[in-house]
C-alpha cells in the first residue's frame, strides 16, 4: 500500500508571507525522496503541506494542488483528518505522549480515534508496529512503562511505530535524526530502507550523506535571500544530484561550496 | 622508536599557596555572630529594663537582626572580600523577609488553634444553632451549608471555566478571544460583595425581592470562581507542548479528540490544582453569602428554599450578635474559623495528591 504524490505549482503562505513558491514535482510510490537545502528554505514547510499539517499554524495557507493518487488534498470538501490518516508524519524532536505507556503510545492512533479494538488485535498491532520500527526487542518487557522513559533514539523509533500503526500510505519525516546520535541514526536509516518496501517515504534532512544513503530521489530547495520565497531548484535521481547536478547552485551546495 | 623515560622529579613539599583559595569565615560563623548579636541586644534592653521599664522582646529581636546584618557584612568584607560580603548581606535580608512573612501566618495558626479548640467537640459537629441560646449548640448547619454552596458553585463554574479556557487556548483567535480575556481579567477584580449583590438581584427578578437561598449564594460564589478557574486552566493548557498536539493531528486524530485525550490528560494535574485553589479561594467568602444566602440558625439541606448558613457567615453572626455569656458565642466563632481552615487545608492536600496521581510519569 503506497501512493504516488503529485504536486502542481504549489505556493505556501504564512499569512501574507510567501514561504515556498511554485513547487512542481512527482513522488513515486515505494520510494524514498529526500529534501535537502539550507535552513529556512521551506523544506519543512513544504513537507507539512503534504498532509495538511501546515494549516495547523494560524494564518498559514496554500495555493496549488497536491494530488495523492489523483485525489487533490486541497479540494474544498477534503477533510484534513482523513488526509492525515493516510499520510503519517514523524517529527524532528521525538514526541511520545507523556501520559501514555509505550503500548498506549503505539495504539494512540487507534485509541485516540475512539475505535474499538480487541485485546488480541491490539497486542498483535503493537508487536507488528514495534517490530516494524526495530524497537520490539528493546521494549517488549516493559510495554507498560511510560514512553518518555526511553532514550532519544528509542523514542523516535517509538514515534515511527506509532505512525505506522495507523497503516498510512505515505510517511513524512521531518529531520527525524537531527536530535539523535550516529548509532540511533543508523538504526533509523536501516528502518527507512525496510519501510520503503511498503510505504512511500519523504524525508527532510540536513545531512547530505544521509540523503545520499537512504534516498532514491533528491529535491534541492534554495532561497535567494532572507524574506524571499524558497524554491525547488532541482529534483532528480539521488545519484545524479550528488554526482552530476544540472544546476550550479545544487553543485555548490552538495559539494559544500555554498554561499 | 625508543622513548627515554626520565624519572619523575620527586615532589617537593613546598607550601605553594594555591592561587584559587580565598579567605573564608569558619562554617559556624553566622550562627555565632547571630548568638552574639542576640546577647548584645538582650543585654542592651536588659539594662533599659533595669530602670523599671518592661523587657522589650520585639525591640531585642529587631536590634539583634540589625546588629547581625551589619556585623556579618563588615566581617565578611574584611575576611572574604566584597563579593562574598554582598552575598551574605543579601542572604540575611532574604532570610529576614521570609521570617517576617512567616510571623503573621504562624501567629494566626496558633491563635485560631488555641481559641478554636475550646469548642472543637462532637457537639459542635452534630448540632445546629436551632433554639440554642447561650452555651452549647454547634455549626453543623453552617458546615453543611458551606459544603453544599461551595460544591454547587464548583459544579457551575468548573465546566464553564474549563471550557472557556479551552476556547481561549485552542480555538479563540482575534477580537472575541481578546475580549473574553479582558472580561475575565476584569472579573478577577470584582469585589466579592458585588458578586453577592448580582446574585441577589438576579434571584430577586424571578422570586421577588428578599429571596435568600443557597442557590443564590452558590451563583455568587460561582461568579467569583469562574475567572480564577479560567485563568489557572488557561495557563496550564498553554504549557502543553504544541508538538503533542501536532503528533496527534499527524495520526489523523480530530481536533476535539486531541483536546480531550491528549491536551487535557497532559495538563490535568495543573488544572486540578488550580480548581482546588479556586475553591479554597471562595470557600471563605462572607460578604456575598451574607447578601445572597442570608443566615439562619436551622439546618437547611434545600438549596432552592430558605436561607442557608455557611461557616464564614456563622463566624460573623456569632461575633456580631453576642448573647450571654459572650464567651460561648466567641468560642463558637473561633471553632468555626478553625473548621474552615481545616477544610481549606484538606482541600489543598487533596489537590496535591491529585496532582501527584495524575502527573505525567517519567519512569524508566
Amino acid at each position: 500500500m503506497s501512493k504516488r504524490i503529485e504536486v502542481r505549482d504549489l505556493n505556501v503562505y504564512y499569512s501574507k508571507f510567501l514561504a515556498v513558491e511554485g513547487v512542481t514535482l512527482e513522488i513515486e510510490p515505494r520510494s524514498v525522496t529526500a529534501f535537502i537545502g539550507p535552513s529556512g528554505c521551506g523544506k519543512s514547510t513544504f513537507l507539512r503541506t503534504l498532509n495538511r499539517m501546515h494549516e495547523v499554524i494560524p494564518g498559514a495557507r496554500v495555493e496549488g494542488e497536491v494530488l495523492i493518487d489523483g485525489n487533490n488534498l486541497y479540494d474544498p470538501d477534503v477533510d484534513p483528518v482523513l488526509v492525515r490518516r493516510q499520510v503519517g508524519m514523524v517529527f524532528q524532536r521525538p514526541n511520545p505522549f507523556p501520559t501514555m505507556s509505550i503500548k498506549e503510545n503505539v495504539l494512540a492512533g487507534v485509541k485516540l480515534n475512539n475505535k474499538r479494538i480487541s485485546k488480541s488485535d491490539a497486542d498483535d498491532l503493537v508487536e507488528k508496529s514495534l517490530m516494524g520500527a526495530n524497537l520490539w526487542n528493546e521494549v517488549k518487557d516493559r510495554l507498560d512503562r511510560p514512553g518518555s522513559g526511553l532514550s532519544g533514539g528509542q523514542q523516535q523509533r517509538l514515534c515511527i511505530a506509532r505512525a505506522i500503526a495507523v497503516s498510512p500510505e505515505v510517511i513524512l519525516m521531518d529531520e527525524p535524526c537531527s536530535a539523535l546520535d550516529p548509532i540511533s541514526t543508523l538504526a533509523i536509516e536501516d528502518l527507512i530502507e525496510e519501510l520503503k518496501q511498503e510505504y512511500t517515504i519523504v524525508i527532510v534532512t540536513h545531512n547530505m550523506q544521509q540523503a545520499s544513503r537512504v534516498s532514491d530521489k533528491t529535491a534541492f530547495f534554495n532561497i535567494a535571500g532572507t524574506g524571499k520565497p524558497g524554491k525547488l531548484i532541482e529534483y532528480d535521481d539521488t545519484t545524479t544530484i550528488f554526482s552530476n547536478p544540472s544546476q550550479k547552485a545544487t553543485e555548490d551546495y552538495v559539494s559544500g561550496r555554498f554561499g | 622508536m625508543t622513548t627515554t623515560l626520565t624519572p619523575p622529579e620527586p615532589r617537593v613539599a613546598t607550601p605553594v599557596s594555591n592561587s584559587l583559595t580565598a579567605g573564608k569565615l569558619p562554617n559556624g560563623a553566622p550562627w555565632m555572630i547571630l548568638a552574639a548579636s542576640l546577647l548584645v541586644s538582650a543585654g542592651l534592653f536588659g539594662v533599659i529594663a533595669l530602670s523599671g521599664a518592661e523587657f522589650n522582646w520585639v525591640g531585642t529581636l529587631v536590634v539583634a537582626a540589625l546588629i547581625y546584618v551589619v556585623v556579618i557584612t563588615v566581617l565578611s568584607r574584611i575576611v572574604e572580600g566584597s563579593r562574598r560580603s554582598t552575598d551574605r548581606f543579601v542572604t540575611s535580608l532574604v532570610t529576614g523577609a521570609f521570617l517576617l512573612a512567616m510571623i503573621p501566618l504562624v501567629s494566626l495558626t496558633i491563635t485560631v488553634v488555641t481559641f478554636g479548640l475550646a469548642r472543637f467537640d462532637p457537639e459542635f459537629f452534630t448540632y445546629s444553632m436551632r433554639s440554642v441560646t447561650g452555651e452549647g449548640g454547634g455549626a453543623l448547619h453552617a458546615i453543611v451549608g458551606t459544603l453544599l454552596m461551595t460544591g454547587t458553585a464548583a459544579l457551575i463554574s468548573i465546566p464553564i471555566g474549563l471550557m472557556t479556557s479551552i476556547y481561549l487556548v485552542e480555538y479563540g483567535r482575534g477580537r472575541l478571544a481578546r475580549g473574553i480575556t479582558f472580561l475575565v481579567d476584569v472579573m478577577t477584580g470584582i469585589p466579592s460583595i458585588v458578586a453577592g449583590l448580582f446574585a441577589y438581584a438576579l434571584f430577586a427578578i424571578f422570586w421577588g425581592p428578599g429571596t435568600r437561598t443557597g442557590i443564590a449564594g452558590a451563583v455568587a460564589l460561582a461568579v467569583l470562581m469562574i475567572p480564577v478557574v479560567v485563568r489557572s486552566s488557561e495557563e496550564m493548557l498553554r504549557l502543553v507542548p504544541n508538538e503533542l498536539r501536532e503528533a496527534a493531528y499527524a495520526l489523523g486524530v480530530p481536533k476535539w479528540l486531541t483536546i480531550v485525550k491528549v491536551v487535557l490528560p497532559t495538563s490535568i494535574a495543573g488544572i486540578t490544582t488550580g480548581i482546588m485553589l479556586s475553591i479554597a479561594r471562595v470557600i471563605g467568602e462572607t460578604a456575598p453569602l451574607l447578601i445572597a444566602a442570608g443566615f439562619t440558625n436551622s439546618m437547611n439541606y434545600d438549596m432552592t428554599e430558605g436561607r442557608m448558613q455557611s461557616l464564614p457567615v456563622f463566624v460573623y453572626t456569632q461575633y456580631a450578635n453576642q448573647g450571654t455569656p459572650a464567651s460561648a458565642y466567641l468560642d463558637r466563632a473561633w471553632a468555626a474559623a478553625l473548621t474552615l481552615i481545616l477544610i481549606v487545608m484538606a482541600l489543598n492536600l487533596i489537590a496535591r495528591l491529585v496532582a501527584r496521581f495524575f502527573a505525567p510519569k517519567f519512569g524508566r
